[in-house]
């Protein structure tokens, strides 16, 4: 199918944006990469009465180092991620991440901000950047705000931004040296999306242990009882059985044949932090 | 209605588009590239794939405001490119297509390949390739044909 119609704003200015964004009547839309945007116009799942292109905006293009975080802007594509070049502060997390989106052809063209503003359920960013623990650095009227992306989606396809916000990075935290991680997702065919999303990090010196679940039909679900149980264990004792038993005492109901493959997105995350 | 300007297989095209008109149907519609193929327009089966800037991507979900000053390449302006032609004489060689639809996108998601992944093995193309949906060939002859140009530039130093 094809879009309907919109009105198309393209700017190179951030205050610029954020003005058309709320001047505007009607129904306006953020454009990144047009990778998550795009195919929901298409299938009219999406109808905006104006689509701001943001992908002139250098200032959400910057990647920048400190010593306990890498910032990266909202406009950077997978592909610059898989490709490995930007600093590696995540022992490899996010390259692998990256590598895993989708195709290279959606992946060049596709952006880590698109991803975590679009909050589909079954996208990887919100997932493993929620395992990672990022903070998101909001763009408004009022200046430049951050938000932990713990509190950031609400729910499927839902975050929590004003409608004149837009997203310029995320703070990516560095692990250390004994640092671990692993992310899982299970797909019938490769670049599809995910029937199940398991991503965890242990980081033993900031004494961090985070176990995400993505790929449900609702925001993320963080585990944070057994991720400190796997952190202890050195994720001896988190097999498949653990795995259930975790999901099952978040209180969430998931049939049987959804808890069964979620537990083995888990386990098999934890598995390889572990390199088991 | 917006004017956007391309460089198009070279040529730089100045045209009057609707914003929702996709770059797909831009090249399609107005510049009669129909070696342009659409199947999913969702990004999904991969036949729009075309170079932008030097990089494969899907046609279908970008519009062609969105494209302004850049750069495309569609199967019909890569008899100069090299690497499509060696990748066509392998695709004809090993039986890599049968009714073509997939075709135009498939060299560029293979020029993509032998150009981005010059160690790739066998897994690493089909692992490639799953983006790009063929219904007739099982595949088995577009891996030779690519595998066959991996080896030949490995072997020239490509």
């Amino acid at each position: 199918m094809k879009a309907a119609k919109f009105d198309y704003t393209k700017t190179n200015d951030v205050a610029e944006a954020l003005s058309v964004l709320t001047a505007e009547d009607g129904d306006s839309k953020v454009l990144a990469g047009s990778q998550s945007l795009g195919p929901m116009m298409n299938l009219r799942l999406a109808r905006p009465d104006r689509l701001i292109d943001i992908r002139a905006l250098d200032a959400l293009k910057a990647v920048t180092q400190a010593p306990d975080h890498l910032f990266v802007g909202a406009l950077v594509t997978h592909a610059a991620i898989e490709d490995g070049i930007l600093p590696d502060v995540t022992r490899g997390m996010i390259q692998h991440v990256a590598a895993g989106i989708a195709y290279r052809a959606v992946r060049n063209r596709g952006t880590i901000g698109g991803s975590l503003v679009h909050a589909d359920p079954a996208g990887d960013w919100p997932a493993a950047l929620r395992a990672l623990g990022a903070q998101i650095v909001i763009d408004g009227p009022a200046g430049t705000r951050e938000a932990a992306i713990d509190t950031f989606q609400l729910g499927a396809f839902t975050v929590a931004l004003e409608e004149d916000e837009i997203v310029r990075g995320v703070r990516v935290p560095a692990l250390s040296g004994s640092a671990r991680w692993g992310y899982h997702k299970i797909c019938r065919k490769p670049g599809e999306f995910a029937e199940s999303i398991g991503a965890y990090v242990c980081d033993p010196e900031s004494g961090i242990a985070r176990l995400v679940l993505a790929a449900t039909e609702d925001a993320p679900l963080q585990l944070d009882t057994a991720a400190a149980a796997i952190a202890q264990n050195d994720g001896a004792k988190f097999d498949l059985d653990a795995a259930r038993m975790a999901l099952t005492e978040t209180g969430e109901t998931f049939d049987p044949f959804k808890l069964r493959m979620h537990a083995v997105a888990l386990h098999r995350a934890v598995a390889q932090a572990y390199g088991a | 209605m917006m004017e956007t300007t391309l460089t198009i297989n070279g040529e730089s095209i100045t045209a009057t588009v609707e914003p929702r008109t996709t770059l797909a149907d831009f090249l399609r519609e107005q510049r009669r590239l129909t070696g342009i193929h659409l199947g999913c327009e969702h990004g999904v089966c991969g036949a729009c794939t075309i170079m932008v800037d030097g990089e494969p991507v899907r046609s279908c979900i970008l519009y062609a405001v969105s494209c302004d000053g850049a750069h495309i390449q569609t199967i019909e302006g890569s008899d100069t490119d090299p690497v499509i032609v060696a990748l066509q004489a392998s695709f004809t060689a090993h039986h890599g297509l049968q009714c073509g639809y997939c075709t135009p996108a498939m060299l560029f998601t293979a020029r993509d390949i032998v150009t981005r992944l010059p160690d790739a093995d066998e897994d690493r193309v089909r692992l490639e390739l799953a983006g790009n949906i063929c219904r007739c060939t099982g595949y088995a002859g577009i891996v030779r044909a690519i595998m066959a140009v991996l080896h030949d530039r490995r072997a020239k130093n490509e």
